[in-house]
């Protein structure tokens, strides 16, 4: 019994030390200030300098909070109960939550800014004139690979080259159904945004035939595992090539010809903000030549503010695998916000290739 | 005492050795330059000097382990009630019932949790923060206490409460001096396997987390996107080397009290 | 459900007093276990457009959900196996150490430091480059690959549980009176017998905790199996996450999860701990 109540008065005193150190470092870390704006990204998604810039020139304080996918954020901005003034969805998302009433409009005379965006990454079809979203980064999905670990007629310039026998095993997909129930529509020249059972079925039966290749479906962790030439072969996002291709340089990364699919995160203003100014401020903030160029060095993703290229390691933007040209960006396709009808049954299919696996 | 033969420990430093291999290699690369867990460039402590620049990072690590040390203590006191409360029902039914409820927290995923806190914390008007998730924590770790003091309950000998009780001992006294002391075992190994639990869980304070207030778990899981830096492999480092000192040097402590007031009672 | 309703407003049972320390557990039976089923339950009734529908639980009956289920069972089965297997030695040996409560403590501890990150670890350990294969290559064999197979996917399981099966173990085998075993050994019986026929009946409440904390949570593995399994293996708790976080339909998600409580309740009937019950 001595024990168990010595036990416990030890755990109330040492929290109520770590209770007030928190206390003490959190008052020593903000400004200070009242006025305070919560920013909800995807994690390591943002230069954190940037953040620390911005409170000093605005006085405001911002709150970093993390989320791991498009949904887990929707549900919690659904929800409400916590008060999120920016968050960063990708592209159907914000379709969505525009369908949804859960954004705010933007005032674009709070965004001079704006004008530092390229004019092809400005309204788009899942928000025209920009009139709840403003791109952040944006990037495609296509192949990563190892050159040296496979046969060299294997170039990736079609999404056939997959389904080549000598890659048994080596090839990584994404855990993700848009992408690989895509990848298959690619391949029998359908849109990625086909509402058509008979067409899906097709897609799938197609990927059937490339489980023999199919070595993992993985998620996040498909970075470090191409990075230490795991696989040779993997289905993945521009940006996470980058990543890969920053570690190990003998990958590659191509886009197969056929087309595929060019995807966007944008800063929202959700329906739970209690600060649209300072949210306005924040957006025209990372909107700034200096600030973006900074950012996109430090994320590793592709940047859509054209005045930041100016700027940056003129290699980075030349590099057509990273920035495609206006020309081949015609071919890729943007993903439409399906429904959830039609995601249940993509997801349905994916779910029939996956356990066909083993 | 027996010795223990060649093979016995050999199999326990077996065990031991899978235990710690995951570890010592998250703490083998956080001295590493290169920036990720795949090749060794060269020795840095540059991560555990970012560990104390990230004041971010140290506040997220204080309330995790508040949330964990907090969320234990209360489950246990909640969870350890609950099993004397339990085993002292006298309908079979009854009791099968209840320990069905008592595992449905541990058999639900983690999402299926979150999201149905969420929606119960929002519907009370509950605030998100840190009550919240210490809420949803005390609520997921009490099956587990239950689970780990049964056994000591179910096997302590009736006789001797029945015993205690003829010797005009209260309720109370009974409690206090007789369960509490038998079960102990039971019960601290319920306020660490609560703590696992507590350390563990990403989704369900990813769900009921909210106005800035956040733990370790979400932060690291967040991170998987763009890739999880050297500085959360630091501050694992950091945190495991001051609890295996701790747990050691108090265990040492401890024992030589114990054996300083047995030889003051000689 | 009534039951536990009538446990609360309970006035008239013989040992009242004994029912007090059940109040605040059964206060948190209703708000964090009775309320989140009614809402499961309520949800797995709704179709995508929150019409009332039975349709989730007829999917559950086609072969996809079927072949899911069935595999669940047989890994969660082989986790529970082999971690019982490992477990109960090292906690039998745990004993018999000189500190042995410092023992248990070091056994806990890595389970403290976060899963992912160990799992990212383990994903360093087993790679082709990895310490293991680089083991394998010193004796002269070709690298195997280790991740992604069932081998992989079952020991990491049984890493992540092995502390909750070890420490109910130990705890039923630390009280054990060792006289009985002398006894028994003086009377001539075997080792193994002894063991047989005195120890683990002795221990057996304590398997039978441990074989509940690792059953129920491995029917419902996620995140593993497809970290370290590359989703060639999908249990039912896989299923859910992504019926809510993916396909965001609630109502299928939450019919599986209804599945999965009914199993758990199945899984507590075999286990049942069988004592003599009725205490005050």
């Amino acid at each position: 019994m001595r024990d168990l109540l010595q036990a416990t008065v030890a755990i109330v005193i040492v929290c109520g030390l770590l209770f007030v150190a928190a206390g003490q470092m959190q008052s020593k870390g903000s400004t200070g200030s009242k006025d305070t704006l919560t920013v909800f990204n995807w994690g390591e998604f943002i230069d954190t300098d940037l953040i620390k810039k911005f409170e000093q020139e605005t006085g405001i304080n911002v709150i970093y909070e993390t989320f791991d996918s498009n949904e887990a954020m929707l549900t919690k901005v659904q929800q409400g109960g916590s008060a999120y003034d920016i968050a960063v969805p990708s592209e159907y998302t914000v379709e969505s939550m525009r369908e949804d009433n859960l954004l705010i409009p933007l005032d674009h005379t709070l965004i001079p800014n704006l004008k530092n965006i390229n004019d092809d990454f400005l309204n788009l079809p899942f928000d025209p004139n920009n009139e709840f979203s403003i791109p952040y980064f944006w990037g495609t999905v296509g192949i990563v690979y190892n050159p040296n670990l496979i046969e060299d007629h294997l170039t990736f310039e079609t999404w056939d080259d997959l389904w080549d026998e000598s890659l048994k095993r080596k090839v990584f997909l994404v855990d993700g159904s848009r992408e690989v129930i895509g990848m298959g529509l690619n391949t029998i020249g359908e849109s990625l945004n086909v509402k058509d059972d008979k067409v899906l079925r097709q897609a799938t039966d197609k990927l059937m035939t490339l489980s023999p290749n199919v070595k993992a479906i993985i998620g996040d962790e498909i970075t470090p595992l191409m990075i230490n030439n795991e696989a040779a072969v993997a289905l993945t996002w521009a940006g996470q090539a980058a990543d890969m291709m920053a570690e190990n340089e003998e990958l590659n990364y191509a886009v197969p010809e056929e087309g595929s699919n060019l995807f966007f995160d944008n800063m929202v203003i959700p329906k739970t903000s209690k600060n649209i100014e300072g949210a306005h401020k924040f957006i025209n903030f990372m909107l700034d030549q200096e600030n973006a160029a900074q950012n996109a060095d430090y994320v590793g993703y592709s940047t859509p503010n054209e005045a930041a290229w100016d700027i940056m390691d003129p290699e980075v933007i030349a590099d057509e695998r990273f920035y495609p040209s206006h020309e081949l960006r015609e071919k890729l396709e943007v993903y439409e916000n399906l429904g959830l009808t039609w995601l249940g049954k993509y997801n349905e299919y994916f779910l029939e290739f996956k356990m066909n696996l083993n | 005492m027996k010795k223990l033969s060649a093979t016995s420990k050999a199999y326990l430093v077996f065990v031991f050795a899978v235990l710690y291999a995951p570890i010592l290699y998250l703490i083998f690369y956080s001295f590493n330059s290169g920036g990720n867990m795949n090749n060794f460039e060269s020795f840095t402590l540059e991560h555990y000097q970012a560990v104390f620049d990230d004041s971010r990072l140290i506040v997220i690590l204080i309330n995790t382990v508040i949330v964990a040390l907090l969320s234990g203590l209360i489950a246990t006191i909640i969870g350890t009630l609950g099993a004397i409360g339990i085993v002292s029902i006298k309908d079979k039914k009854m009791r099968n019932t209840l320990l069905s409820l008592n595992n449905v927290l541990i058999v639900s995923p983690d999402v299926v949790i979150g999201a149905s806190f969420l929606i119960l914390f929002t519907m009370i008007g509950v605030k998100l923060g840190f009550a919240s998730v210490l809420v949803s924590h005390v609520a997921f770790s009490v099956p587990i206490v239950v689970l780990m003091v049964l056994p000591k309950l179910l096997e302590m000998n009736t006789s001797l409460i029945d015993a205690a009780r003829d010797l005009g001992a209260t309720k109370r006294d009974i409690l206090t001096r007789v369960i509490l002391p038998y079960i102990s075992p039971g019960i601290f190994a319920g306020f660490f396997m609560a703590l696992t639990y507590s350390l563990d869980d990403f989704a369900v304070t990813f769900f009921v987390t909210g106005n800035g207030f956040s733990t370790l778990s979400v932060e690291i899981y967040s991170m998987a996107r763009a890739g999880i830096s050297l500085t959360v492999n630091a501050i694992s480092g950091l945190v495991f080397a001051i609890t295996v000192l701790v747990v050691i040097g108090y265990y040492f402590i401890n024992q030589k009290a114990k054996s300083a007031t047995s030889e003051g009672q000689r | 459900m009534t039951s536990v309703l009538k446990l609360m407003g309970m006035k008239s049972m013989n040992s009242k007093a004994a029912k007090t320390p059940l109040i605040p557990y059964l206060f948190w039976i209703l708000l964090f276990v009775i309320a989140p089923i009614a809402l499961i339950l309520y949800y797995s009734l709704l179709d995508l457009n929150g019409n009332f529908t039975l349709a989730n639980y007829a999917k559950f009956f086609t072969p996809i959900y079927l072949k899911m289920t069935f595999s669940s069972f047989w890994y969660a089965f082989l986790i529970t196996l082999f971690t019982l297997i490992f477990a109960y030695p090292t906690a039998y040996l745990l004993t018999k150490t000189k500190h042995k409560k410092l023992w248990l403590m070091l056994i806990i501890i890595p389970s403290w430091i976060n899963l992912l990150l160990k799992t990212y670890a383990f994903i360093g350990i087993f790679g082709l480059y990895g310490p293991i294969n680089a083991l394998i290559e010193v004796f002269g064999f070709n690298p195997k690959q280790i991740l992604f197979t069932d081998f992989s996917f079952v020991f990491v399981a049984v890493y992540i549980f092995i502390p909750f099966m070890i420490i109910p173990i130990f705890n039923s085998l630390d009280k054990m009176n060792p006289s009985l075993v002398f006894a028994a050994r003086d009377l001539g019986a075997s080792a193994w017998t002894t063991f047989r026929r005195v120890v683990f009946p002795l221990t057996i409440d304590g398997v039978k905790a441990g074989i509940q904390v690792t059953f129920i949570p491995a029917l419902s593995l996620f995140m593993i199996t497809r970290l370290i399994a590359g989703n060639q293996v999908i249990t039912l708790g896989t299923a859910i996450e992504q019926q809510f976080l993916v396909s965001q339909n609630w109502g299928m998600g939450s019919t599986i999860a209804v599945f999965l409580i009914v199993f758990m309740a199945l899984t507590m009937l075999v286990t049942k701990q069988n004592s003599k019950g009725g205490r005050a």
